[in-house]
């Protein structure tokens, strides 16, 4: 049971799977960088070119973004948009869903197409929704509050935060 | 919904400010992105109509030192108080590790606060969160206006507690932050209750607004643990 929203955690081996499909991924569409953001805003992991932006900030917006966006889908009567897609002159961005929890964002330039990124993202959001479902089932056996051994004990730690 | 991330060595939890319009919610980020040391702050977002009032969300992340080597980066999200943002607000609440209750203290908000009090429960609970279990705090700002309220008032009003029933949990705890008083307590007719912490606070000064960020902040940390 939990009374909040459940706390989960990236593994380094988890971290390196999703590494590893979102660069095949990058490799396969010729897109310029992928992110992952979880429905909350933060940041889970980015691949390929470093973004030259700031990657807080855009993930609290993508995951905005995407939100507002489901909301306007059930208005019309849609269950959801799984993907959107944004055009710019140079630079565009496609998100989709991954498995209810977290958006894949891909950035793409010229040198690929639309097509081409769409096709290739298909198979990719497939392989990262079983690597988070796995994930999340994990999470969701352990028991609550229970935030692997790092934080027992840290009360003091805690306050030293705030001196 | 927190997140601990191993392979960045990042602990990313979710503060969401809540309260009526015009209460000063975006006021205080505005406050702590002023304090803060620039190297542990990211960009202040702000999403607002022309006339400065909130559309979708204000957001600015912080980072508040490590713990065993993990970076604690808190979120910080205020959400629009105006009535008729319900959409944007309740996003905003989702994957919420804790909460802060901006109440505005002048007497003639009183009711814009206790209806934006009852949006939140309703948000959370259509969320399935039980607010009542969650890290809250809450902020009665404005306190240098003269028309603001009492705080016997605001308490009674808008902090009254909630039950407990578990007898685990029926024990007096004292309120760290105000000596003397307790969070949870049995009241005169036997019945245990609890209540959110509160702080006082004059957000245009800075007044409070870092008491009431380390109160939840610490609330969400402990709520990990
Ligand atoms: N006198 C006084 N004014 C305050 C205080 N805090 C905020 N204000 C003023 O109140 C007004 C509204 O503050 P905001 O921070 O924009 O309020 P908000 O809660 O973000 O409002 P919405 O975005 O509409 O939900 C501004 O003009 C602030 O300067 C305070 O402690 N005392
Ligand atoms: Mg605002």
């Amino acid at each position: 049971m939990h009374f909040g929203a459940t706390s989960w955690s990236l593994s380094e081996a988890d971290n390196a799977a999703i590494g590893h499909v979102l660069q095949r991924f990058l490799f396969d569409s010729n897109a310029r960088c992928a992110l992952v953001v979880d429905r909350s805003g933060q940041l889970v992991t980015t691949s390929g070119d470093r973004p030259p932006f700031d990657v807080t900030a855009f993930a609290t917006l993508a995951a905005a973004d995407f939100s507002a966006n489901d909301q306007l889908a059930r208005l019309i009567g849609e269950r959801d948009f799984n993907t959107l897609f944004h055009q710019g002159e140079k630079e565009s961005m496609l998100l989709a869903d991954v498995a209810r929890r977290v958006i894949l964002v891909v950035l793409f330039d010229n040198r690929t197409t639309l097509g081409m990124v769409r096709l290739k993202m298909r198979g990719t959001v497939e392989e990262l929704t079983r690597l988070f479902e796995r994930m999340f089932t994990t999470a969701a056996a352990r028991p609550v509050g229970q935030a692997p051994a790092l934080l027992a004990d840290v009360d003091d730690e805690i306050d030293r935060l705030f001196q | 919904m927190s997140m601990i991330n191993y392979a960045s060595r990042e602990i990313n939890c979710k503060i969401v400010y809540y309260g009526p319009g015009l209460g000063g919610k975006t006021t205080n980020l505005e406050h702590v992105y002023q304090k803060v040391a620039p190297s542990t702050r990211g960009k202040l977002i702000s999403l607002a109509t022309e006339s400065e009032r909130t559309l979708f969300f204000d957001f600015l992340p912080v980072d508040l030192g490590t713990i065993r080597g993990f970076k604690t980066r808190f979120h910080l999200y205020t959400v629009p108080g105006q009535v008729y943002y319900n959409a944007s607000r309740k996003l905003i609440l989702k994957g919420v590790d804790g909460i802060v209750f901006v109440a505005d203290s002048q007497v003639d908000r009183m009711e814009a606060n206790l209806e934006s009090m009852q949006n939140l429960y309703d948000n959370m609970s259509e969320y399935g969160y039980d607010l009542t279990r969650m890290p809250f705090v809450i902020q009665y700002n404005k306190r240098d206006l003269p028309n603001a309220a009492t705080l016997a008032e605001l308490q009674t009003s808008l902090n009254p507690g909630w039950e407990i029933t578990e007898p685990s949990r029926q024990r007096h705890t004292p309120d760290v932050y105000h000596a003397g008083t307790y969070l949870v307590e049995q009241v005169a007719t036997g019945e245990w209750v609890e209540r959110a912490t509160y702080f006082e606070a004059v957000a245009v000064t800075g007044e409070g607004v870092f008491d009431t960020l380390k109160a939840v902040s610490k609330l969400v940390l402990k709520a990990l643990s």
